[in-house]
């Protein structure tokens, strides 16, 4: 490249006399990850897996915002900074497809890559490929309260309708004991309101994109979607829900202050946790609820995995700990330490097969929310897209952190349904057209 | 007069100065400008190996085209007036409280000054989660305390919260530059001004204020450089949302977020013609005042 | 001369003075005492300022999960690299300025002031782009020179306005007696120069020690400094007060209590030649 050169002679000059070669270290690899709590009592467990290897691991836990930016610029640029990256699954199969990641076909027979649960494995895959182990695997579902049920004197079906959550948080709503009937992600950021939103969407009926990538915020369905979730959260949720993420619901919830709380898989071991919260043991699970008449229910799907990114010079080493860390005896492991409830979820079919496993309360439902959640058939209506709570491409973000934006302003007061709406739409046209589908 | 070897000294002592600032604004200026007039979406596979395939003035005017623009530019203006604004008007009326005697000046002074030296990151996080929070924050405490309702600060008064926390770690610089000036202020002039019978307000425009001018074009000088390209605050607290998307942080959007970078480029070249709208002004009213 | 102040008077400035510097005290106050509680006690209603059980445990899981010492020692060897860097390029720049000035001194300086202004965040992919061509990423080196650059303008504007404060007769009067470019520098305006040249050190220590962008995003695991520290304790799942608020104190107290400690320094320094 002409520019490329041009541009190397004057920088040389200036920085050259500086640059030093990296100290090439065989023995120890770099892994960014992000600071969620499995992953720092993976950290806790690295010196077993020195020991067995001779292999050293340094840790660059980020908080998840600064983690995309940062694994994201690294990738981009080529980089080279780390031997393995936590990311999601809606990265994956994009970075996957443009060559950036070791594929891992080349497991070892004692992994049993086909133990990985098939939604997991398919939807951190290109073209067939597996290019990330999933460390742990979630679906969404409901959480809530049988105590204040039973006062209610309300039965939690095992899979509920939206009326049917709406009628349970009024009853359960109790403003006075700082009860709020119903906490949900109201936080922009498409990671956070932006994914409940979609999954909401879906499960009446609408849509992000139809086949020819046209934005779909115009229909009906994403009107009504938005009209009852705005509508239901002003009525029975929690003052400020707009700036409500999932770590704000999860400490309301542990607080005792939601009725219910529809939200990751994961968050269950949190709030049957009896050392962090005041409700451990009156907590109920069912599915993620649908609107009456409409098949998709709002379950999404997300793994949080392990990837290789190309031009790593250490890549056995690498391979090698995404092996330990994402193995079933890395389960066992943490069961024997901690306790079954506290194993990283949703990864791996035998773990469902393991009896202690199932006498966790929460153990089921997570099998069956995983299960229900299909990311190549996401909505009613046909759609150009893979993802269930995200669309898998690389505009995706960028949009729906924004679209998220402008509905938050929704859930502030201050802007309408419609604005929102209008505003959304045009942004993604927009985007899009930016971008080249239109 | 200097003579003609010192000047050509001079010119070669400033050299490595000015060659590293060149190079630093140059080298990374080129490649922005370069980028704006391309199609650069890493994402889809774009690379400088591969070649970028030329747009032409495409990203400047989807950039300027969108929505959020104007309000971006808006909400810049806004946090960048608000913060002068107040740390200005306080930090005169801190100077003015430090510089009477009273017990315990030294300590007072550390407490005033110790804002200046939190990092960013750490006043954000520290503001939105043990102040600002609507359940467990300090504030929030306080409202129920006097039996209201708490604010939800970070969707309800966002701006109003970000031009608080970045006063709030501004406002010691502030103090500090404009009471060394109004402790060079010759103090028998104020005394016979107090003589005389003059009103304390009086006194504080006719003596204090036009005393401390050059101090003040300073302190909005140097905050405002930095208060355009404020970024830490906004990621911490509110990701832009809620009408702090600022310029620099719809920028952030364009190439962190949307992966764009051609667009992103377009929208840094644009900031940096704001700044140098900016600047004209304040190079304008600094110019003559720093010449006297 | 003193004024004559009344006691009274001084009651009231004291109270006002204290009760204002305690407000503005009162987050990072805050942030200290909520490191010594328990997860529990940091989120207790009604807030617990005494009667809670002091505990030190936030800052030995902190240390645990990441080594203090090693973020610490990049902090300061960014930090103090690229003030002394910035020092030495600094310098004799000022110097010149402020001694042999021509037409085109002042916008020299106002200019080198405007490429401050430039967001970070739109030369993100050319900055990381060079460093990975020559490999500078996650160096410690490659950081110091980036918050030197930065910090440049700030650096050599300070010196330029202290050095115009030294009285040119005196340098005149160096020359008449034989002395050099060398001596003038070395002998004659050194110790005049020294508390401005500390000061300006001062307020950029504290300036590239709070740098967050660029020491976070080209970093990793060898160069991260504080900035990246922190990141790993913002919003984590479930009850993160405590834990926060101890990294935070952690984060902040090493250059907290070098501000304070040359606080005189700082306040004498901290002038950019609004006195005249």
């Amino acid at each position: 490249m002409a520019f490329g050169t041009a541009l190397r002679a004057p920088t040389a000059l200036a920085l050259g006399v500086f640059a030093t070669a990296a100290t090439a270290q065989d023995t120890t690899i770099t892994i960014a990850t992000v600071n969620n709590g499995d992953m720092i009592r993976m950290q806790g467990y690295t010196d077993l897996f020195t020991e067995q290897t001779g292999i050293g691991v340094e840790w660059v836990t980020l908080e998840e915002n600064v983690l995309r930016q940062r694994v994201t610029t690294d990738i981009t640029t080529n980089g080279g900074q780390f031997d393995i990256m936590t990311i999601g699954m809606y990265e994956t199969p994009i970075w996957g497809a443009n060559g950036w990641l070791v594929p891992l076909d080349d497991l070892s027979d004692e992994y049993e890559v086909d133990d990985i649960l098939p939604a997991m494995r398919g939807g951190l895959s290109h073209d067939g490929t597996l290019y990330a182990a999933p460390f742990y695997g979630e679906s969404s579902m409901v959480m809530y309260r049988t105590d204040l049920m039973e006062e209610a004197g309300l039965e939690m079906p095992e899979a509920p309708t939206w009326q049917f959550i709406r009628e349970a948080a009024a009853a359960m709503d109790d403003p006075e004991n700082d009860i709020n009937g119903i906490c949900l992600r109201g936080k922009p950021g498409w990671g956070e309101g932006g994914a409940f939103i979609t999954v909401t969407a879906n499960s009446f009926g609408a849509r992000w994109f139809d086949e020819d990538w046209n934005a779909q915020f115009d229909t009906p369905e994403w009107n009504e979607a938005l009209t009852f979730f705005v509508d239901l959260m002003n009525s029975y949720g929690p003052p400020g829900y707009a700036t409500n993420g999932f770590n704000e619901n999860l400490s309301l919830f542990q607080q005792g202050r939601c009725g219910m709380w529809i939200d990751a898989t994961v968050a269950a071991s949190f709030v049957t946790n009896p050392d962090d919260s005041t409700v451990a043991d009156s907590v109920g699970f069912a599915l993620a609820p649908n609107s009456e008449g409409v098949e998709k229910r709002s379950n999404w799907l997300w793994a949080w995995a392990l990837a290789i990114p190309a031009g790593t010079q250490k890549e056995d080493a690498a391979q090698q700990f995404i092996e330990w860390a994402t193995s079933k005896e890395y389960i066992e492991l943490v069961a024997e330490n901690e306790g079954w409830a506290n194993v990283p979820p949703g990864a791996r079919t035998s773990l469902y097969e393991t009896p202690e496993y199932a006498e966790v309360p929460f153990a089921e439902m997570t099998l069956q929310s995983i299960d229900a959640a299909d990311p190549t058939d996401p909505t009613v209506e046909p759609v150009p897209y893979v993802g269930i709570q995200f669309v898998a491409i690389p505009e995706f973000a960028g949009i729906a952190t924004e679209v998220s934006q402008e509905f938050a302003e929704v859930y502030a007061g201050q802007q309408s349904v419609e604005q929102a709406l209008e505003n959304a739409q045009a942004l993604t046209n927009d985007a899009m057209e930016a971008a080249g589908y239109r | 007069m200097a003579t003609r070897h010192s000047r050509s000294a001079a010119r070669l002592m400033m050299a490595p100065a000015v060659i590293l600032l060149l190079g630093w604004m140059l080298v990374p200026l080129t490649m922005t400008l370069y980028f704006s007039f391309k199609r650069y979406l890493p994402m889809r596979g774009d690379s400088l190996e591969r070649g970028l395939d030329w747009v032409g003035f495409e990203n400047y005017a989807r950039f300027i085209g969108s929505s959020s623009f104007w309000p971006s530019v808006q909400a810049t203006l806004l946090i960048v007036g608000g913060v002068l604004v107040i740390t200005v008007i306080l930090g005169i009326l801190l100077a003015i409280l430090l510089d009477q005697p009273f017990w315990g000046q030294g300590i007072v002074r550390i407490l005033v000054i110790a804002p200046f030296f939190v990092m960013p990151t750490v006043s954000a996080l520290v503001w939105k989660n043990m102040m600002m929070d609507p359940v467990n924050g300090m504030f929030a405490h306080l409202w129920r305390f006097f039996g209201a309702e708490p604010v939800s600060w970070m969707s309800d008064a966002s701006v109003q919260s970000i031009i608080l926390i970045v006063s709030w770690q501004w406002l010691p610089f502030a103090t500090l530059i404009l009471l060394t000036a109004i402790q060079s202020l010759d103090s028998e002039q104020l005394e016979a001004a107090e003589m005389d019978g003059a009103p304390v307000l009086a006194r504080f425009f006719y003596i204090i204020l036009p005393h401390l001018g050059r101090a003040i074009t300073i302190v909005i000088l140097i905050q405002t450089i930095f208060l355009l390209s404020i970024f830490a605050e906004i990621f911490v607290t509110t990701g832009g949302s809620f009408g702090t998307r600022t310029l620099t942080y719809l920028i952030f959007q364009r190439v962190v977020d949307s992966q764009n970078i051609g667009l992103g480029s377009a929208g840094g070249v644009y900031a940096i013609i704001l700044a140098n709208i900016v600047a004209l002004f304040l190079m304008r009213i600094v110019g003559k005042n720093l010449d006297r | 001369m003193a004024r004559a102040v009344s006691t009274r008077r001084k009651i009231v400035t004291t109270a006002v003075a204290w009760a204002i510097g305690l407000l503005i005290f009162f987050p990072i106050y805050w942030t200290i005492l909520t490191s010594f509680k328990t997860e529990a006690q940091a989120i207790n209603n009604p807030p617990l300022f005494w009667g809670f059980d002091f505990t030190l445990e936030n800052y030995a899981v902190v240390q645990e999960r990441s080594d203090y010492m090693r973020f610490l020692w990049n902090s300061v060897v960014i930090a103090g690299g690229s003030t002394l860097i910035g020092i030495l390029v600094a310098v004799p720049a000022a110097w010149s300025m402020a001694f042999v000035p021509s037409r085109r001194t002042k916008d020299i300086l106002l200019w080198m002031l405007s490429t401050k202004m430039l967001p970070a965040v739109g030369v993100l992919y050319p900055i990381s782009l060079i460093f990975v061509q020559f490999n500078l990423l996650d160096t410690r080196i490659g950081l110091t020179l980036v918050l030197m650059l930065i910090n440049l303008p700030i650096i050599v504007w300070m010196l330029y306005t202290y050095f115009r404060e030294i009285p040119v007769d005196i340098l005149e009067a160096a020359r008449m007696d034989g002395a050099g470019l060398r001596q003038e520098i070395l002998y004659v305006l050194t110790p005049m120069a020294i508390p401005g040249i500390a000061s300006t050190v001062l307020l950029n220590i504290i300036l590239a020690w709070n740098e967050a962008f660029w020491t976070l995003t080209l970093t990793a695991a060898n160069a991260a400094p504080l900035t990246a520290f922190i990141a790993s304790y913002s919003s984590p799942e479930g009850l993160f007060y405590a834990k926060l608020s101890a990294a935070s104190t952690m984060a902040i107290a090493p250059i907290l209590i070098l501000g304070w400690f040359s606080q005189k320094q700082l306040v004498r320094g901290l002038t950019f030649g609004a006195v005249k």
